[in-house]
């Protein structure tokens, strides 16, 4: 802001700050016309001070949270004094301005859109199932999985009617196990361990303040809300199916929980995996896993998480399970960071780690290093059995 | 020009050393009447604010601290069940009917008030600390919007109480929950760097006036190189004006002179078991030395 601007007309200053606000909106800054009106009402309200100054008075004004805080300076200064009024040359000028880029549809949106139609009607396993199948639906089920394992990859390798029963049964214990967190708050309740004063006074009045009949309240059990995340990458692709099951059986009996998948990105899978007919759902889930290719990219992964679903799903009642080998491609560091980004939006987490049931296995991959401080309960999976006996663990979170 | 500046010195003038943001943040908050949310580590100074801003207008400081389950009767009101008792049985024999009873007993009279609604009937705007909000639960976080947007309580057997008063709000939040956007949005918002050099010296200063001015540079220096290190939780001024009482008391006058005693002083400093360990003697008799 030289003098000459300074001084200029108030109708200049305005559109200026159209322009600025525009500026940080485009760069991620949540920003609306109030915020805009708020700026020009403040800074027209008295001579404008120094430059310094209102970079600062701006900056308390507009920040909503840390990183918005620490990008500000970058951001003011390039508008407001390298007179970069476009942002395209901003990006090309200071690469800051991108950390939070305006980022394409993700890839699996098209996947799901293009699979849906497929699952629904033309595939061949839908045909097996409406076919003569007098045993029933587990048999139809059944064969209806063999025949997509056939054909697609080995995610959902065949699969045992037992186990799958077996897998899907312990996954609802576990939940059941998790199942409630006490809330603090009191509600009346019939048999509480508190008297309701202010009801038991209010009805007492007609009788003379003799408090004849006491009302009671206690706290009451709020079902915590599970999101499980498995891992489906090729190094984990030996108990993906499995695990599928066991994603399946949980998301299906525990109505506050939401479930995703990742290796490369993280995919939302909740409403595929509710699909009341496994085979579909599971042909869906496989057609969703594979359209990525490559190794695992947990903090990319959980990065997506953190930016896209967190604020919407995820609350002091939350308990996130990882279900993941720990090999990661990406970053430690990364990984670091968005677990303890992560932290900040669930309640705990809870990881579960196949190969720690295996002989001699020692969890030191820098991934799994990396994630340890930040893991509230760390436990092997890699049999049905290990799966059981997290029950108690599981229950005193 | 004069009213903007204002508020910097006359916060160093109660005790407080405010840097540019956030004495320009405190400023902000007086002159438009919207709440303050300020982040950073524990031990910033973050609460110190909300006191001293309350010393500068010299008006009264109402504090909230948030824990979760925090719910309307411990954070408004509260009727007082044992008075409104007490009260029925007195008037038994005044052959008064129910409703006159009723009106009697919820009245003001017999209202407990409670921070929040404390806040917006005073005369004098108060200020209204509301700490570690990120504890609270997001049930509690909805409320608080309400109010703070309408500045009016609702109790349903007395009416809506308007504010007398706005309250200058803090809010302070240690970052272990996100808070929502709405909140954000809502809030003029600062972070709360640990202090430099200079400030973090003027601050042990300005506390604590008989602390010999050689032992006061080289604890700040000390505590400004031993947050450099790779610690579970950094020393915040609270712990540095702590440690400073500490060696006073153990009457040392040059952190280089007992290495052994200061070592031992170092819990005042590290709070947690590994931070403790990872500072033996030697780190401490390096850092000590490079702070002298």
């Amino acid at each position: 802001m030289t003098p000459s601007q300074t001084s200029a007309p108030p109708a200049l200053l305005s559109e200026r700050i159209i322009d600025f606000t525009n500026h940080m909106r485009a760069n991620g800054f949540t920003m609306g016309p109030q915020e805009c009106i708020t700026i020009a009402h403040h800074l027209s309200s008295k001579p404008l001070p120094t430059m310094q100054r209102v970079r600062l008075e701006l900056k308390t004004l507009l920040a909503g949270d840390r990183q918005e805080w620490l990008r500000f300076d970058d951001l003011f200064e390039a508008y407001w004094i390298k007179s970069g009024r476009t942002r395209a040359s901003l990006q090309q000028k200071s690469p800051p301005h991108i950390t939070r880029p305006e980022r394409p549809a993700p890839l699996w949106q098209q996947h799901l859109s293009d699979n849906r139609p497929e699952g629904d009607g033309k595939t061949p396993q839908i045909e097996v199932e409406t076919g003569d199948q007098p045993a029933g639906e587990a048999s139809g089920r059944l064969i209806a999985a063999k025949h997509s394992v056939n054909r697609k990859t080995d995610l959902k390798n065949i699969v045992d009617p037992e186990e799958i029963r077996a897998a899907e049964a312990l996954a609802l214990q576990l939940a059941r196990a998790m199942r409630y967190r006490l809330s603090r708050r009191y509600k009346t309740a019939k048999k509480g361990n508190r008297l309701d004063l202010r009801k038991t006074i209010r009805s007492a009045l007609p009788r003379g303040g003799e408090p004849i009949e006491l009302f009671r309240r206690s706290t009451r059990p709020r079902p915590v809300h599970i999101i499980v995340f498995l891992d489906v990458s090729g190094s984990m692709k030996h108990y993906s199916r499995f695990f599928l099951q066991f994603v399946k059986g949980l998301v299906c009996a525990w109505l506050h929980s939401d479930a995703f998948v990742f290796h490369t990105r993280l995919v939302h899978v909740t409403d595929a995996v509710r699909d009341r007919n496994s085979a579909r759902a599971m042909t869906r889930l496989a057609l969703m896993a594979e359209g990525f290719g490559g190794g695992t990219k947990l903090g990319e992964c959980l990065g997506q998480f953190n930016r896209h679903y967190a604020r919407k799903m995820a609350n002091s009642r939350t308990v996130a399970i990882v279900l993941s080998d720990g090999y990661d491609t990406g970053a430690p560091e990364k990984l670091e960071a968005e677990l303890a980004r992560m932290k900040k939006h669930v309640r705990k987490l809870i990881w579960l780690n196949p190969l720690l049931g295996w002989k001699n296995y020692a969890p030191i991959t820098a991934a799994m290093l990396a994630a340890r401080p930040h893991i509230d309960y760390f436990a092997a999976a890699n049999t049905l059995e290990s799966l059981a006996a997290l029950e108690p663990q599981l229950a005193q979170l | 020009m004069s009213v903007i500046n204002d508020i910097g010195p006359k916060l160093a003038a109660v005790g407080y050393i405010a840097d540019d943001p956030l004495s320009v943040a405190l400023q902000l908050t007086v002159d438009l009447a919207r709440p303050l949310l300020l982040e950073g580590e524990a031990g910033v100074g973050k609460t110190e604010t909300a006191k001293a801003l309350a010393k500068v207008l010299d008006t009264r400081l109402i504090r909230l601290q948030c824990y979760e389950g925090l719910d309307a009767t411990s954070t408004i009101y509260e009727w007082n069940y044992q008075k409104q008792l007490l009260a029925i049985r007195a008037r038994e024999h005044d052959r008064l009917s129910s409703s006159a009873i009723e009106k009697q007993i919820f009245s003001e009279d017999f209202l407990l008030r409670r921070p929040l609604l404390e806040a917006i009937s005073q005369e004098k705007s108060p200020v209204l600390l509301i700490d570690e909000i990120d504890r609270a639960d997001e049930e509690f976080e909805a409320y608080l919007l309400e109010l703070l947007s309408d500045f009016q309580v609702t109790i349903p057997e007395l009416g809506t109480i308007e504010a007398t008063s706005r309250p200058y709000v803090i809010l302070t939040s240690n970052g272990t929950r996100e808070l929502s956007d709405a909140l954000r949005r809502r809030c003029l918002y600062s972070y709360v760097e640990f202090p430099d050099h200079q400030r973090e010296h003027d601050i042990v200063r300005a506390r604590l006036p008989d602390l010999e001015a050689n032992l006061a540079s080289e604890i700040v220096g000390f505590v400004q190189n031993l947050r450099k290190e790779d610690l579970e939780k950094k020393p915040g001024i609270a712990e540095t004006l702590d440690w400073a009482a500490a060696l006073v008391g153990m009457e040392v006058h040059s952190l280089l002179d007992d290495p052994d005693k200061v070592t031992s002083s170092m819990i005042c400093l590290l709070k947690t078991e590994s931070d403790l360990k990872s500072a033996p003697r030697e780190l401490v008799s390096r850092l000590a030395g490079k702070a002298a």
